[in-house]
C-alpha cells in the first residue's frame, strides 16, 4: 500500500530573505542577503571571526561567508560571534570547556593573510566534545575572490562533519522577468548559491527557459523564443559563444544533458506530436526515444545515466515515467494524484523529485523509487521548477511570493531554508549547477 | 463493406440534415410547402448543409434573388461578427474545442478557404499552473487542436502557422480561477 506522507519541517523554519538590487547601466545583478529567522534543531557551531593580517578588501569578511552558507543549508546553527567568549585563531587559544558550555558541538578557527594579490587562510575545526581536530587546511584566493575562498572552506568544513560534499561553490542559473519600457524584459542569471555575484548571461524581451548546465559546469542549454518560437540554444560561460542546436519546426524544448555533456535529450514536435529524442551535439544525429499520441516531454537522465525519467500524460494527465534504458518499455513512476510532472532524481537512485497536484495546489513531493512512498515537501502551493543540489541534500524550486515568483531553498526531505525573491519582477526556472573541481 | 459503407453515407447525411434542421430559425422545413426563398437561405447559410432545402424550387424569383442578396449581405455581416473573435478557451489540462467555440471557428475556416492567400497563426497557451515544458506541450495540442478543426472546415494546411507559448505569455496576470480561465487559450493571429 502506497503512503503518502506530509513532512513537517524536521529544522525550525529558517528564513533567509534575499532581496535582488538591480544595478542600472551594469552588467551585474547584486543579491542582498538579510537572515530573519535561526534554526532550533540544526547542528551548533561556532565559526570564530579569522584573525587578518594584511589589508582585506572591503566586504564580507570571508568567515561570515562560512557561518552564512551553513545557515542557510539548514543542517547547522552557527554561534552569533558576539556571544563567543573568546576569539582564538590557533588551536593553542581554543579552550574547549568554554565552547562546550556554550553548547556549541563544532569550532572553527582560522587566520587570513594577504600576500600581493593574494589571500591565504589556514583554517582548523575542532570536534569539541572529543577534543580533536577534524580538518586542517590551507587554501588561498585572489584578493578579488574572497567569496570563492569562502565557500571552498564551507564546503571542507560541512563535508568533514556531514561526510557528504559541500555544495557552497556551484552555481545557480536562472531566468528573471520584469518590465523595462513597458516591455517585458527577460535575463538568463548566473549567481553564487546565496544569490550572491550574479551575473545577466543572456537578455531577451521573448521568454528564456529551462535552463540546463552540462555535466562540466561550462556551458548552459537553454529555450530562447527570441526568433518568435521555442528554439534550443547552448551558451558557452566563458566566452559567451551560442549555439542554436535544435530549430526543428514546432516545439524545441526541455534540454538536459547526458553525463558526458556529447548529447541532449531534448522534447520536439517537428513530426507533429511532443516526442522525446536524443541529440547527439557533434553530429547533429537525432534518436526518437518516445512514439505516442501523448506528450512526452520533460526528460532527463537517471542517477546510471543509462536510463531517462520523463512527463507523459498518456494516462490521461501527466504522470512520471521511468525508462531503464533509452529502448525499454516505460514504466510509470507515480500514482499519488492526477498531475504529477518535471522529474528530477537524485545522484543516487533514491528520490525522485517532481511537480505534484494536491486537490488545487501544487506542490514539489518525491517518491522513494524503491518503496514508492510519495512525500510532500513544501507547504507553499504553487511550485515549480525542482532542481537538486549535486550533493543530493538541497532543493531549489520557484513558487509564489504574492503576484511574484521567488526561488526558495529547502532540504531534500522538506525543511524549509531560504528564499530568493527578486526586488522587482519574477525570477524562476532555477538550475543547480555540478559540483566543478 | 459496401453497406457498411452506404450505412454511413445515410448516417452522415442524416446527421447534416439533422445539423441543419436544429441550425435554422425554428421553421418547419419537412413540410415543402413551406419553402419561400428566405427558408432557403436560412438553411443555405448553415454551410456544407445546402442538399437538405435543395427540393425547393420555390425560391427561382426575381424578386426571390434581391431576397437572397439581402439575406448574403447580412450572412456576410453576420460572419465577419463572428470572425471578430479570434480567442478560444479551454479547460485545464484538455485541449478540447468548446462547443461555443465551434460557429466562430466555422466562420474562421470558411473565410481561409475563400481567402486562399490569408495566413493565420494560431498561439497556444496555458495557465501558470503546472511544469513551464509540459504547459508548452499543452498550448502547442490546443494550437494543432484548432488547426485540425479548421481544416476539416475548409482552410488548407500552407494556410496556418501554430506557435505555443506555454505559460509564458498570460493575457491576464494574477494567481485566480478568472485569471487562469482567460490565459487557457488559443490566439487566431492574420497576417
Amino acid at each position: 500500500m502506497r503512503q503518502r506522507t506530509r513532512t513537517t519541517s524536521r529544522h525550525a523554519f529558517l528564513a533567509v530573505v534575499i532581496a535582488m538590487t538591480a544595478l542600472v547601466n551594469s552588467a551585474h545583478a547584486e543579491l542582498l542577503i538579510r537572515i530573519t529567522e535561526g534554526a532550533d534543531s540544526a547542528v551548533p557551531i561556532a565559526v570564530v571571526p579569522f584573525s587578518e593580517s594584511g589589508t582585506m578588501p572591503a566586504g564580507d569578511k570571508v568567515s561570515r561567508i562560512v557561518q552564512d552558507d551553513l545557515t542557510m543549508s539548514g543542517e547547522f546553527r552557527p554561534l552569533p560571534p558576539e556571544k563567543m567568549l573568546s576569539l582564538p585563531s590557533r588551536r593553542e587559544d581554543v579552550y574547549f570547556r568554554d565552547w562546550r558550555m556554550l553548547g556549541q558541538r563544532y569550532v572553527l578557527v582560522g587566520e587570513l593573510k594577504r600576500s600581493a594579490d593574494r589571500v591565504s587562510a589556514r583554517y582548523e575545526l575542532f570536534d569539541v566534545n572529543r577534543q580533536e581536530r577534524i580538518l586542517g587546511e590551507t587554501a588561498s584566493a585572489s584578493v578579488n575572490s574572497l567569496r570563492t575562498l569562502g565557500h571552498h572552506i564551507s564546503d571542507k568544513v560541512y563535508e568533514a562533519i556531514t561526510g557528504v560534499k559541500g555544495a557552497f561553490s556551484t552555481r545557480l542559473a536562472y531566468i528573471t522577468r520584469d518590465t523595462f519600457k513597458g516591455k517585458p524584459r527577460y535575463r538568463l542569471q548566473v549567481s553564487d548559491v546565496d544569490g550572491k555575484r550574479a551575473r545577466i548571461r543572456l537578455e531577451s524581451q521573448e521568454p528564456i527557459l529551462s535552463p540546463a548546465w552540462s555535466p562540466d559546469g561550462k556551458k548552459l542549454a537553454y529555450v530562447s523564443f527570441e526568433t518568435g518560437k521555442p528554439v534550443i540554444f547552448v551558451h558557452e560561460l566563458a566566452t559567451g559563444k551560442r549555439t542554436k542546436v535544435a530549430d526543428f519546426p514546432g516545439l524545441n524544448s526541455a534540454p538536459a544533458w547526458s553525463d558526458d555533456g556529447r548529447s541532449l535529450l531534448m522534447t520536439l514536435s517537428k513530426d507533429g506530436n511532443a516526442e522525446i529524442y536524443r541529440m547527439d551535439l557533434a553530429s547533429g544525429k537525432l534518436t526518437k526515444l518516445t512514439d505516442h499520441w501523448a506528450i512526452d516531454t520533460e526528460a532527463v537522465y537517471d542517477h546510471t545515466g543509462q536510463g531517462i525519467f520523463f512527463t507523459s500524460d498518456r494516462s490521461g494527465g501527466p504522470q512520471i515515467y521511468h525508462m531503464d534504458s533509452l529502448n525499454a518499455e516505460p514504466r510509470r513512476i507515480t500514482f499519488g494524484s492526477r498531475y504529477n510532472a518535471r522529474p528530477r532524481p537524485d545522484n543516487e537512485g533514491r528520490f525522485v523529485y517532481y511537480v505534484h497536484q494536491r486537490n488545487s495546489a501544487f506542490h514539489i513531493a518525491r517518491t522513494n523509487l524503491k518503496t514508492g512512498e510519495e512525500t510532500i515537501l513544501t507547504r507553499t502551493s504553487s511550485d515549480e521548477s525542482p532542481s537538486i543540489s549535486p550533493n543530493g541534500r538541497m532543493l531549489i524550486y520557484a513558487t509564489k511570493q504574492g503576484d511574484n515568483s521567488v526561488l526558495t531553498v529547502i532540504s531534500a526531505d522538506g525543511g524549509a531554508a531560504y528564499s530568493l525573491p527578486a526586488s522587482e519582477g519574477d525570477v524562476r526556472e532555477p538550475a543547480w549547477g555540478p559540483i566543478v573541481n | 463493406m459496401n453497406l457498411s459503407t452506404q450505412t454511413k453515407a445515410f448516417a452522415l447525411l442524416l446527421s447534416v440534415g439533422l445539423f441543419a434542421g436544429c441550425s435554422t430559425t425554428g421553421e418547419t422545413m419537412d413540410e415543402g410547402g413551406a419553402g419561400t426563398g428566405s427558408d432557403v437561405s436560412a438553411i443555405d447559410q448553415e454551410g456544407g448543409s445546402t442538399v437538405y432545402g435543395g427540393g425547393d424550387e420555390g425560391g427561382v424569383s426575381s424578386s426571390g434573388l434581391t431576397d437572397e442578396e439581402k439575406q448574403a449581405a447580412e450572412e456576410q455581416a453576420k460572419q465577419a461578427a463572428l470572425r471578430e473573435i479570434t480567442t478560444f478557451y479551454f479547460d485545464f489540462d484538455t485541449s478540447e474545442i468548446k462547443p461555443e467555440a465551434r460557429e466562430v471557428l466555422v466562420a474562421h475556416a470558411k473565410y481561409l478557404a475563400s481567402h486562399p492567400q490569408q495566413d493565420v497563426r494560431l498561439e497556444g497557451h496555458a495557465d501558470e499552473r503546472g511544469t513551464k515544458e509540459y504547459n508548452l506541450a499543452l498550448g502547442e495540442r490546443r494550437a494543432n487542436a484548432v488547426k485540425r478543426f479548421l481544416i476539416v472546415n475548409g482552410a488548407s494546411r500552407g494556410q496556418i502557422e501554430t506557435v505555443s507559448y506555454g505559460e509564458e505569455k498570460p493575457a491576464v496576470m494574477g494567481s485566480n480561477e478568472s485569471a487562469w480561465a482567460q490565459n487557457r487559450r488559443v490566439e487566431l493571429v492574420f497576417k
